[in-house]
Protein backbone atom coordinates (compact mmCIF):
# COMPACT_ATOMS: atom_id res chain seq x y z
CA UNK A 1 0.00 0.00 0.00
CA UNK A 2 2.91 2.39 1.09
CA UNK A 3 4.13 2.06 -2.34
CA UNK A 4 1.09 2.55 -4.46
CA UNK A 5 0.53 5.85 -1.73
CA UNK A 6 4.79 7.00 -3.07
CA UNK A 7 3.57 6.56 -6.58
CA UNK A 8 0.19 8.24 -6.71
CA UNK A 9 1.48 11.18 -4.90
CA UNK A 10 4.71 11.79 -6.71
CA UNK A 11 2.82 11.45 -10.14
CA UNK A 12 -0.45 13.81 -9.44
CA UNK A 13 -0.33 15.59 -5.57
CA UNK A 14 3.08 16.28 -5.04
CA UNK A 15 3.77 16.73 -8.74
CA UNK A 16 7.95 17.56 -9.14
CA UNK A 17 6.88 20.64 -11.62
CA UNK A 18 3.61 21.97 -10.46
CA UNK A 19 4.15 21.59 -6.40
CA UNK A 20 8.12 21.15 -5.97
CA UNK A 21 8.82 23.94 -9.10
CA UNK A 22 11.55 21.31 -9.85
CA UNK A 23 12.66 21.22 -13.69
CA UNK A 24 10.74 24.69 -14.76
CA UNK A 25 13.46 25.59 -17.20
CA UNK A 26 12.92 22.59 -19.32
CA UNK A 27 9.03 22.96 -18.97
CA UNK A 28 8.94 25.82 -19.96
CA UNK A 29 11.63 25.57 -22.39
CA UNK A 30 10.96 22.96 -24.45
CA UNK A 31 7.25 22.75 -24.21
CA UNK A 32 6.82 24.81 -26.99
CA UNK A 33 5.50 20.99 -29.38
CA UNK A 34 4.71 18.14 -28.09
CA UNK A 35 7.23 16.17 -29.76
CA UNK A 36 9.98 18.04 -28.41
CA UNK A 37 8.50 17.57 -24.77
CA UNK A 38 7.74 13.76 -25.06
CA UNK A 39 11.69 13.29 -26.14
CA UNK A 40 12.44 15.80 -22.80
CA UNK A 41 10.32 13.54 -20.69
CA UNK A 42 11.73 10.17 -21.76
CA UNK A 43 15.36 11.65 -21.77
CA UNK A 44 14.66 13.15 -18.33
CA UNK A 45 13.18 9.27 -17.23
CA UNK A 46 16.00 7.87 -18.02
CA UNK A 47 18.15 9.77 -16.46
CA UNK A 48 16.88 10.28 -13.32
CA UNK A 49 15.96 6.64 -12.57
CA UNK A 50 19.51 5.38 -13.55
CA UNK A 51 21.56 7.93 -11.64
CA UNK A 52 19.01 7.54 -8.61
CA UNK A 53 20.15 3.80 -8.71
CA UNK A 54 23.98 4.67 -8.79
CA UNK A 55 23.93 7.60 -5.96
CA UNK A 56 21.75 5.43 -3.98
CA UNK A 57 24.69 3.10 -3.83
CA UNK A 58 27.41 5.34 -3.78
CA UNK A 59 25.34 7.45 -0.68
CA UNK A 60 25.12 4.29 1.72
CA UNK A 61 28.60 2.38 0.61
CA UNK A 62 30.50 5.11 0.61
CA UNK A 63 29.66 8.26 2.21
CA UNK A 64 27.77 7.01 5.00
CA UNK A 65 30.52 4.61 6.40
CA UNK A 66 33.14 7.24 5.76
CA UNK A 67 31.00 9.84 7.32
CA UNK A 68 30.98 12.25 4.76
CA UNK A 69 27.69 12.73 4.12
CA UNK A 70 28.08 16.80 3.36
CA UNK A 71 30.01 15.84 0.27
CA UNK A 72 26.24 15.05 -1.42
CA UNK A 73 25.85 17.88 -3.76
CA UNK A 74 29.11 17.53 -5.05
CA UNK A 75 29.60 14.11 -5.83
CA UNK A 76 25.73 13.70 -6.94
CA UNK A 77 26.19 16.09 -9.70
CA UNK A 78 29.14 14.64 -10.70
CA UNK A 79 27.31 11.51 -11.12
CA UNK A 80 24.73 12.93 -13.20
CA UNK A 81 26.92 15.50 -15.27
CA UNK A 82 29.07 12.30 -16.21
CA UNK A 83 26.47 9.99 -16.32
CA UNK A 84 24.95 11.83 -19.14
CA UNK A 85 28.18 11.99 -21.10
CA UNK A 86 28.40 8.41 -20.84
CA UNK A 87 24.88 7.61 -21.99
CA UNK A 88 24.97 10.04 -24.94
CA UNK A 89 28.24 8.31 -26.08
CA UNK A 90 26.16 4.68 -25.66
CA UNK A 91 22.98 5.67 -27.36
CA UNK A 92 25.07 7.19 -30.17
CA UNK A 93 26.77 3.96 -30.80
CA UNK A 94 24.31 1.39 -29.79
CA UNK A 95 21.04 2.63 -30.43
CA UNK A 96 20.96 5.36 -33.14
CA UNK A 97 17.28 5.82 -33.23
CA UNK A 98 16.83 6.78 -30.03
CA UNK A 99 19.75 8.98 -29.89
CA UNK A 100 18.18 10.72 -32.76
CA UNK A 101 14.75 11.42 -31.07
CA UNK A 102 16.43 12.54 -27.65
CA UNK A 103 19.36 14.37 -29.57
CA UNK A 104 19.88 18.01 -28.38
CA UNK A 105 18.20 17.16 -25.05
CA UNK A 106 20.23 14.82 -23.39
CA UNK A 107 23.22 17.44 -22.54
CA UNK A 108 20.76 19.89 -21.37
CA UNK A 109 19.67 17.16 -18.54
CA UNK A 110 22.77 18.11 -16.80
CA UNK A 111 21.56 21.60 -15.68
CA UNK A 112 17.85 20.19 -15.02
CA UNK A 113 17.12 20.88 -11.33
CA UNK A 114 14.70 17.65 -11.47
CA UNK A 115 17.08 15.18 -11.78
CA UNK A 116 19.53 16.43 -8.56
CA UNK A 117 16.19 17.11 -6.95
CA UNK A 118 14.86 14.53 -7.39
CA UNK A 119 17.82 12.21 -6.59
CA UNK A 120 18.49 14.50 -2.81
CA UNK A 121 14.82 14.06 -2.41
CA UNK A 122 15.30 10.49 -2.30
CA UNK A 123 18.14 10.59 0.20
CA UNK A 124 16.23 13.02 2.29
CA UNK A 125 12.82 11.01 2.60
CA UNK A 126 15.36 8.17 3.80
CA UNK A 127 13.83 5.73 1.37
CA UNK A 128 14.51 2.30 1.35
CA UNK A 129 15.91 0.69 -2.25
CA UNK A 130 12.45 -0.13 -3.97
CA UNK A 131 10.75 3.24 -2.76
CA UNK A 132 13.11 5.10 -3.87
CA UNK A 133 13.11 3.58 -7.07
CA UNK A 134 9.29 3.90 -7.23
CA UNK A 135 9.43 7.24 -6.48
CA UNK A 136 12.41 8.06 -9.00
CA UNK A 137 9.97 6.83 -11.68
CA UNK A 138 6.72 8.09 -10.69
CA UNK A 139 8.42 11.49 -10.31
CA UNK A 140 9.73 11.90 -13.83
CA UNK A 141 6.44 9.86 -15.55
CA UNK A 142 4.54 13.01 -13.42
CA UNK A 143 7.26 15.39 -15.03
CA UNK A 144 6.72 13.41 -18.24
CA UNK A 145 2.82 13.86 -18.15
CA UNK A 146 2.81 17.06 -16.58
CA UNK A 147 5.50 18.78 -20.19
CA UNK A 148 3.35 16.91 -22.36
CA UNK A 149 -0.35 18.04 -20.92
CA UNK A 150 1.28 21.54 -21.24
CA UNK A 151 2.52 21.34 -24.47
CA UNK A 152 -0.49 20.52 -25.72
CA UNK A 153 -1.98 23.33 -24.35
CA UNK A 154 0.63 25.59 -25.77
CA UNK A 155 0.18 24.58 -29.19
CA UNK A 156 -3.45 25.64 -28.99
CA UNK A 157 -2.03 29.12 -27.57
CA UNK A 158 0.06 29.85 -29.96
CA UNK A 159 -2.26 30.42 -32.93
CA UNK A 160 -4.26 32.58 -30.32
CA UNK A 161 -4.58 35.80 -30.04
CA UNK A 162 -2.96 36.82 -26.69
CA UNK A 163 -2.80 40.78 -25.51
CA UNK A 164 1.02 41.88 -26.43
CA UNK A 165 2.28 41.79 -23.17
CA UNK A 166 1.08 38.72 -22.22
CA UNK A 167 2.59 36.79 -25.12
CA UNK A 168 5.01 34.15 -24.91
CA UNK A 169 6.35 33.27 -21.21
CA UNK A 170 3.59 35.21 -19.10
CA UNK A 171 0.57 33.18 -20.66
CA UNK A 172 2.33 30.03 -19.86
CA UNK A 173 2.85 30.92 -16.19
CA UNK A 174 -0.59 31.79 -16.11
CA UNK A 175 -1.19 28.58 -17.99
CA UNK A 176 0.87 26.64 -15.93
CA UNK A 177 -0.90 28.20 -12.72
CA UNK A 178 -4.37 26.96 -13.64
CA UNK A 179 -2.65 23.38 -14.28
CA UNK A 180 -0.93 24.01 -10.61
CA UNK A 181 -3.92 24.94 -9.18
CA UNK A 182 -5.70 21.24 -10.72
CA UNK A 183 -2.98 19.07 -9.38
CA UNK A 184 -2.72 20.86 -5.79
CA UNK A 185 -4.77 19.36 -2.76
CA UNK A 186 -5.34 22.28 -1.24
CA UNK A 187 -8.39 22.93 -3.41
CA UNK B 1 27.96 50.61 -13.00
CA UNK B 2 26.54 50.18 -15.94
CA UNK B 3 26.98 46.39 -15.63
CA UNK B 4 25.45 46.05 -12.69
CA UNK B 5 22.47 48.39 -13.96
CA UNK B 6 22.35 45.84 -16.93
CA UNK B 7 22.10 43.40 -14.77
CA UNK B 8 19.08 44.18 -12.46
CA UNK B 9 17.12 45.50 -15.81
CA UNK B 10 18.16 45.10 -19.36
CA UNK B 11 19.64 41.31 -18.99
CA UNK B 12 17.23 40.68 -15.79
CA UNK B 13 17.92 36.95 -15.34
CA UNK B 14 14.97 36.02 -13.53
CA UNK B 15 11.97 38.05 -15.89
CA UNK B 16 14.82 38.54 -19.23
CA UNK B 17 15.67 35.83 -19.38
CA UNK B 18 13.71 32.83 -17.65
CA UNK B 19 16.59 31.52 -15.57
CA UNK B 20 16.73 30.03 -12.36
CA UNK B 21 13.05 30.16 -11.87
CA UNK B 22 13.09 26.68 -9.69
CA UNK B 23 14.45 28.47 -6.54
CA UNK B 24 12.22 31.70 -7.47
CA UNK B 25 8.56 29.69 -7.04
CA UNK B 26 9.96 27.62 -4.22
CA UNK B 27 11.28 30.17 -1.85
CA UNK B 28 9.19 33.10 -2.27
CA UNK B 29 6.58 32.47 0.11
CA UNK B 30 8.42 34.36 2.76
CA UNK B 31 9.77 37.95 2.48
CA UNK B 32 12.70 36.84 4.18
CA UNK B 33 13.44 33.47 2.47
CA UNK B 34 13.04 35.76 -0.27
CA UNK B 35 16.38 37.49 0.24
CA UNK B 36 18.59 35.45 2.20
CA UNK B 37 18.49 32.97 -1.20
CA UNK B 38 18.83 36.15 -3.09
CA UNK B 39 21.96 36.61 -0.93
CA UNK B 40 23.19 32.91 -0.63
CA UNK B 41 22.61 33.37 -4.76
CA UNK B 42 25.10 35.96 -5.34
CA UNK B 43 27.95 35.14 -2.55
CA UNK B 44 28.14 31.27 -5.15
CA UNK B 45 27.71 33.81 -7.92
CA UNK B 46 30.40 36.19 -7.53
CA UNK B 47 33.10 33.48 -6.00
CA UNK B 48 32.46 30.99 -8.75
CA UNK B 49 32.71 33.96 -11.42
CA UNK B 50 35.78 34.57 -10.27
CA UNK B 51 37.27 31.65 -9.57
CA UNK B 52 36.01 30.87 -13.48
CA UNK B 53 37.88 34.26 -14.65
CA UNK B 54 40.89 33.54 -13.03
CA UNK B 55 41.50 29.76 -14.13
CA UNK B 56 39.15 30.27 -17.66
CA UNK B 57 43.09 30.24 -19.03
CA UNK B 58 44.19 26.57 -17.89
CA UNK B 59 40.99 24.90 -18.69
CA UNK B 60 40.70 23.09 -21.63
CA UNK B 61 37.02 24.25 -23.95
CA UNK B 62 35.89 20.58 -24.06
CA UNK B 63 35.88 19.77 -19.78
CA UNK B 64 34.88 23.38 -19.27
CA UNK B 65 31.14 22.06 -18.44
CA UNK B 66 32.33 20.01 -15.92
CA UNK B 67 34.56 21.60 -13.84
CA UNK B 68 32.54 25.03 -13.72
CA UNK B 69 29.82 22.40 -12.02
CA UNK B 70 32.46 21.16 -9.44
CA UNK B 71 33.83 24.59 -8.74
CA UNK B 72 30.36 25.77 -8.23
CA UNK B 73 28.57 22.58 -6.27
CA UNK B 74 32.32 23.46 -3.94
CA UNK B 75 30.88 26.93 -2.82
CA UNK B 76 27.52 25.32 -2.36
CA UNK B 77 28.42 22.79 -0.16
CA UNK B 78 30.88 25.80 2.05
CA UNK B 79 27.96 27.77 2.46
CA UNK B 80 25.57 24.67 3.09
CA UNK B 81 28.25 24.14 6.06
CA UNK B 82 27.98 27.23 7.13
CA UNK B 83 24.50 27.98 7.10
CA UNK B 84 23.67 24.20 8.86
CA UNK B 85 26.24 26.18 11.50
CA UNK B 86 25.32 28.97 12.10
CA UNK B 87 21.57 29.91 10.26
CA UNK B 88 19.74 26.10 11.28
CA UNK B 89 16.32 27.62 10.75
CA UNK B 90 16.99 29.25 7.43
CA UNK B 91 18.95 25.79 6.20
CA UNK B 92 15.85 23.82 6.86
CA UNK B 93 13.26 26.07 4.94
CA UNK B 94 15.25 26.53 2.26
CA UNK B 95 15.88 22.27 2.37
CA UNK B 96 16.79 21.08 -0.98
CA UNK B 97 16.33 24.34 -2.28
CA UNK B 98 19.86 24.92 -1.27
CA UNK B 99 21.68 22.25 -2.74
CA UNK B 100 19.77 23.02 -6.15
CA UNK B 101 21.81 26.67 -6.63
CA UNK B 102 24.10 24.27 -7.98
CA UNK B 103 22.25 23.53 -11.21
CA UNK B 104 20.50 27.36 -11.01
CA UNK B 105 21.15 28.52 -14.97
CA UNK B 106 22.26 31.66 -13.57
CA UNK B 107 25.19 30.81 -12.10
CA UNK B 108 26.68 28.11 -14.76
CA UNK B 109 25.17 30.13 -17.32
CA UNK B 110 26.62 33.05 -16.48
CA UNK B 111 30.36 31.34 -15.74
CA UNK B 112 30.63 29.95 -19.32
CA UNK B 113 29.22 33.34 -21.20
CA UNK B 114 30.52 35.90 -18.93
CA UNK B 115 33.85 34.60 -16.81
CA UNK B 116 34.77 32.36 -19.28
CA UNK B 117 35.49 35.32 -21.19
CA UNK B 118 36.46 38.27 -19.56
CA UNK B 119 39.03 39.79 -16.83
CA UNK B 120 38.32 39.58 -13.01
CA UNK B 121 36.75 43.23 -12.54
CA UNK B 122 33.86 42.39 -15.29
CA UNK B 123 33.03 39.26 -13.73
CA UNK B 124 33.25 40.37 -10.17
CA UNK B 125 30.71 43.55 -11.27
CA UNK B 126 28.60 40.91 -13.96
CA UNK B 127 28.24 38.49 -10.66
CA UNK B 128 26.92 41.55 -8.45
CA UNK B 129 24.58 43.12 -11.12
CA UNK B 130 23.07 39.66 -11.96
CA UNK B 131 22.64 38.64 -8.08
CA UNK B 132 21.05 41.84 -7.45
CA UNK B 133 18.58 41.81 -10.38
CA UNK B 134 18.03 38.08 -8.74
CA UNK B 135 17.05 39.11 -5.40
CA UNK B 136 15.18 42.11 -6.68
CA UNK B 137 12.72 39.85 -8.41
CA UNK B 138 12.46 37.44 -5.97
CA UNK B 139 11.73 40.17 -2.87
CA UNK B 140 9.07 41.95 -5.13
CA UNK B 141 7.63 38.56 -5.69
CA UNK B 142 7.74 37.87 -1.85
CA UNK B 143 6.85 40.39 -0.55
CA UNK B 144 3.59 40.40 -3.13
CA UNK B 145 2.64 36.55 -2.28
CA UNK B 146 3.34 37.05 2.18
CA UNK B 147 1.27 39.95 2.07
CA UNK B 148 -1.68 39.28 0.20
CA UNK B 149 -1.69 35.17 0.63
CA UNK B 150 -0.76 35.39 4.67
CA UNK B 151 -0.98 38.57 5.63
CA UNK B 152 2.03 38.68 7.07
CA UNK B 153 5.76 40.37 6.20
CA UNK B 154 8.07 38.47 8.14
CA UNK B 155 11.76 40.45 7.73
CA UNK B 156 13.70 38.98 10.64
CA UNK B 157 12.46 35.37 11.92
CA UNK B 158 15.21 32.57 11.22
CA UNK B 159 18.22 34.60 11.21
CA UNK B 160 16.69 36.16 15.09
CA UNK B 161 19.40 33.95 16.78
CA UNK B 162 22.08 35.54 15.02
CA UNK B 163 21.16 39.29 15.06
CA UNK B 164 18.84 39.45 17.95
CA UNK B 165 15.69 41.04 16.33
CA UNK B 166 12.58 39.37 15.76
CA UNK B 167 10.93 41.40 12.81
CA UNK B 168 7.39 40.06 11.87
CA UNK B 169 4.37 42.32 10.90
CA UNK B 170 0.65 41.26 10.65
CA UNK B 171 -0.36 43.58 7.76
CA UNK B 172 -4.27 43.84 7.43
CA UNK B 173 -6.79 43.95 10.42
CA UNK B 174 -9.01 40.73 10.26
CA UNK B 175 -11.41 40.65 7.14
CA UNK B 176 -13.06 38.77 4.73
CA UNK B 177 -10.99 39.38 1.72
CA UNK B 178 -7.01 38.40 2.91
CA UNK B 179 -6.01 36.07 3.30
CA UNK B 180 -6.14 34.75 0.04
CA UNK B 181 -4.29 31.23 0.55
CA UNK B 182 -3.95 31.09 -2.97
CA UNK B 183 -0.73 33.02 -3.42
CA UNK B 184 0.70 30.70 -0.71
CA UNK B 185 0.08 27.36 -3.35
CA UNK B 186 2.10 26.90 -5.78
CA UNK B 187 -0.36 28.22 -8.40
CA UNK B 188 0.01 31.39 -6.67
CA UNK B 189 3.52 31.25 -7.52
CA UNK B 190 3.08 30.81 -11.09
CA UNK B 191 0.16 33.84 -11.27
CA UNK B 192 2.61 36.07 -9.70
CA UNK B 193 5.42 35.41 -12.18
CA UNK B 194 3.54 35.31 -15.17
CA UNK B 195 1.37 39.07 -13.88
CA UNK B 196 5.19 40.27 -13.13
CA UNK B 197 6.62 39.15 -16.43
CA UNK B 198 4.29 41.06 -18.08
CA UNK B 199 4.43 43.83 -16.34
CA UNK B 200 7.58 44.29 -17.40
CA UNK B 201 7.25 43.87 -20.68
CA UNK B 202 3.89 46.19 -20.86
CA UNK B 203 6.70 49.18 -18.86
CA UNK B 204 9.53 47.94 -21.55
CA UNK B 205 7.09 48.10 -24.79
CA UNK B 206 5.94 51.64 -23.50
CA UNK B 207 9.32 52.90 -23.37
CA UNK B 208 10.33 51.68 -26.32
CA UNK B 209 7.28 53.41 -28.04
CA UNK B 210 8.20 56.82 -26.90
CA UNK B 211 11.92 56.65 -28.00
CA UNK B 212 10.33 56.06 -31.40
Amino acid sequence: MNLVNIFITALLTENVVLTKFLGICPFIGTSKSRKSAISMGLSVMLVVTLSSIITYFLYHYLLVPTNTEYLKTVLFVLVIASFVQLLEILLKRYFKSIHKMLGIYLPLITTNCAVLGIVLLNITNDFSFIEMLVYSVSSSLGFTFVIYLFSSMREKIENSDVPAPFRGYPIALITAAIMALLFSRYV
Amino acid sequence: MKTILNGIFKENPVLVLLLGLCSTLAVTTNFENAYLMGICVIIVLTFSNITVSLIKKIVPKNVEVPVYILIISTFVTILELLLEHYIKPLYDVLGIYLPLIVVNCIVLGRALSVASKSNIRTSFKDAIGIGLGYTFVLMIIALFREVIGNNTLTIMSSTSKLTGYKLVYKVFDANTLFPMNILITPAGAFLTLGFLIALFNFIKGGKKNESR
